[in-house]
């Protein structure tokens, strides 16, 4: 099981970044997860399994360190590292797309799931959002929190939290329209 | 009548919480006329399915 662990230790590292972004936090993260899981002590029937529990007890790793922190955090301060205009120019005067941005097809879009080179843009990406933006998007998206929560926790109003929302799925969903789904040559997008 | 910049903030919205029966109406009514923002919409919903499943990819 010790070997299985370590070779789960470079993703569980990029994925605590991804909600962290520090590198010393995120290493004692997935440091404490697999402490906890090795004294665990459970039986899996598959790579899989394991997987799934060892990365849940990351999630709750995750959560300890983000309550800890955001007792330090500017409690109150509104988080707009995206601009508020930085969308505007998608939309015309009278608040409709833009002709050459208005959003197409993405075609079959879940068979990209199957492929490797797919979730390493969808990486880029995620990398590529404003470090308090990605934590609010994160705590919502991959730690399941309910907005209320995430108010609660980062001391941040509710419409705050939606516009941060909002702009972050902006941000991704033109990253990989860019990066991916727009892209002939997509190793161009890596 | 709502816009699509609007309405783009509203399906974001209800990716969040329940939204009320009027910006329900008034949100169904506009996708039914706009391709863009219903294309917008599946985007969406890809995204969320796609952050459920990046943990479990890379091995």
């Amino acid at each position: 099981m010790e070997n299985e662990l370590a070779s789960f230790r470079s993703d569980m590292l990029k994925f605590a970044w991804l909600q962290l972004r520090d590198k010393a936090t995120a290493e004692d993260a997935v440091q404490e997860a697999m402490a906890a899981a090795l004294s665990g002590k459970r039986q899996f029937d598959n790579r899989a399994q394991l997987k799934t529990w060892v990365f849940a007890i990351l999630k709750n790793k995750i959560v300890d360190i983000i309550r800890e922190h955001a007792r330090y955090r500017n409690a109150g301060a509104a988080i707009d590292e995206i601009p508020e205009d930085a969308y505007e120019d998608l939309f015309d005067d009278n608040g409709h797309w833009q002709v050459d941005s208005r959003p197409s097809t993405w075609g079959d879009p879940e068979s990209s799931f199957s492929n490797q080179q797919f979730w390493q843009i969808f990486e880029i990406c995620l990398t590529r959002l404003p470090d308090n933006t990605a934590r609010v998007f994160m705590m919502r998206e991959m730690l399941g929190f309910e907005t209320e929560e995430i108010c609660k926790e980062l001391a941040i109003s509710p419409t705050n939290c939606w516009v941060v929302l909002h702009r972050a799925r902006m941000a991704l969903r033109l990253c990989l329209n860019d990066r991916w789904f727009r892209t002939e040559n997509r190793d161009a997008g890596l | 009548m709502l816009d699509c910049k609007r309405a783009t903030a509203l399906m974001s919205q209800g990716m969040d919480k329940k939204l009320g029966m009027l910006q329900k109406t008034s949100l169904r009514l506009h996708l039914m006329m706009c391709e863009g923002c219903r294309n917008f919409n599946k985007q969406m919903r890809f995204l969320r399915e796609g952050l459920r499943k990046f943990p479990q990819q890379n091995s």
